[in-house]
């Protein structure tokens, strides 16, 4: 059984049909990089898996257990499936260690004695144990962005997705994010990105999905889907993001 | 006629108990509606949003003077219930505070991202949990000086109930000043200290802003 199994799911907003039927399935430790032009559906399909949307037919499961927004345990649920945004959304009137401890502490997940430890420990792994007492606002974005990452972490999701987490950044600030990106990739996490980071979906992702008007249009390992597109739609957005 | 003596000036201090126990009484029971008000003013209920938006919209048209009269002496005609003037008052004074720090608070509330709330969702956090550790502390700084802006208004705005009899402080400076014809002396006293009643609140919310965003 797949970690992730998308199957035959339309979203609309109003009257625009944003996913037409889309289909995907996510292993274990897989990282998925999911690639398209504006519009396509990725980040809507990102926000349907953690049920930030809810979907207007087919289904959602993850780890076998269906996903709505109206499902029973839906916090337990987003928990175990981590989500990074392209604005951090880091909570400005908390200092980064609270930011990181407050779900851990509200949804009864660590003890307060452990708390600060844990916080120590995520950010380490971001490489930013020197910013634990820091506010928010005194961050660079790719250090604010990489706190959003440890605060994900601190929950220890079983799924991490991440909607174009490198594009609120400036240039020289994207590679900070990616290693760190990278760093967890190694370390077996499940990963669903959605990115404009060729260079990343290239040599960190197992497979490329190319999703177009609101479909997977063609999927597959990075190596043949980038030297060998089999549609003109991709190698038209391969040769466009180049 | 009398000389201005130590009397007036203890009877206006002592009026100036009623002020203040109306502007508790208005607090005590205005900010809990007040609360209510502005998260169901934004609550995903358009009919919920609807209907306090209609009583906050009432409220706020109609002048302080108004409610007052409505509900002292527009009760015994209409309902034909005789309110005895303190209960007539609190419930006027604490509409007004309700509607109109009900609105302050949607704002700050309304002020605060919605990917806070989101972010909050996507921990795993409960709605509850959400409101009441990321939204409403930032929304709390936003709204502070106005809220601080309108518990002024209201100080000032408890003198209309020397209309129903009331002996607050606006009402004792009427009288010390008939007394003593000494209108000048009389009210300047009386704004002085309205002043110093008003005075130290905005000191006070000055302070808790730089407090509350230790960021900066």
């Amino acid at each position: 059984m797949a970690l992730v199994e998308i199957r035959d799911v339309h979203k609309t907003f109003g009257k625009v049909e944003v996913l037409k039927g889309v289909s995907l399935d996510v292993e274990e430790g897989e990282i998925v990089t999911i690639i398209g032009r504006s519009g396509s559906g990725k980040s809507t399909l990102l926000r349907c898996i953690n049920a930030l949307e809810s979907v207007d037919s087919g289904e959602i499961r993850v780890e076998g257990q269906k996903v709505h927004a109206r499902m029973p345990d839906l916090k337990k649920f987003r928990q175990r499936v981590g989500i990074v945004f392209q604005a951090f959304n880091l909570f400005p009137h908390l200092k980064v260690e609270r930011n990181i401890t407050l779900a851990p502490l509200l949804t009864g997940r660590i003890e307060k004695a452990k708390a600060r430890a844990l916080a120590a420990d995520v950010l380490t792994r971001v490489g930013l144990a020197d910013k634990i007492d820091a506010w928010p606002e005194q961050l660079s974005g790719g250090q604010q962005q990489r706190v959003a990452i440890a605060r994900c972490l601190a929950m220890a999701p079983h799924l991490m997705l991440f909607d174009e987490v490198t594009s609120a950044l400036d240039p020289e600030l994207v590679g900070e994010v990616l290693k760190v990106m990278e760093a967890m990739a190694k370390q077996g996490m499940t990963m669903i990105l959605v990115t404009h980071e060729m260079g990343f979906a290239r040599n960190v992702a197992n497979r490329i999905v190319f999703m177009h008007q609101g479909r997977v249009w063609e999927q597959g390992p990075p190596a043949k889907l980038f030297a060998n597109p089999e549609t003109p739609e991709l190698a038209s957005f391969i040769a466009s993001a180049k | 006629m009398r000389s201005f003596s130590l009397i007036d000036f203890v009877s206006l201090f002592a009026a100036l108990r009623w002020t203040v126990a109306l502007v508790v009484l208005a607090l005590a029971f205005g900010a809990p509606l007040a609360l209510g008000l502005a998260l169901g003013r934004i609550s995903r209920f358009a009919g919920l949003r609807w209907a306090m938006a209609a009583c906050i919209q009432v409220i706020q048209s109609v002048p302080l003077l108004g409610l007052l009269f409505f509900f002292y002496f527009g009760m015994p005609v209409f309902l034909g219930i005789q309110v005895p003037a303190l209960v007539a008052v609190t419930v006027a004074y604490t509409l007004y505070t309700a509607a109109f720090l009900g609105e302050i608070w949607r704002g700050g509330l309304e002020a605060v991202k919605q990917a806070q709330w989101e972010a909050g969702a996507c921990l795993g956090l409960s709605a509850w949990q959400q409101f009441r550790h990321i939204i409403a502390p930032q929304a709390l700084r936003l709204s502070l000086p106005p809220t601080v802006g309108f518990l002024v208004q209201l100080i000032k705005g408890t003198s209309l109930a020397s209309i129903l009899g009331f002996v607050e402080l606006a009402r004792a400076g009427q009288v010390v000043s008939a007394a003593t014809f000494q209108p000048l002396l009389t009210y300047a006293l009386v704004a002085a200290i309205y002043f110093a009643l008003c005075l130290p609140l905005t000191l006070w919310s000055r302070s808790l802003e730089a407090r509350l965003d230790g960021s900066r």
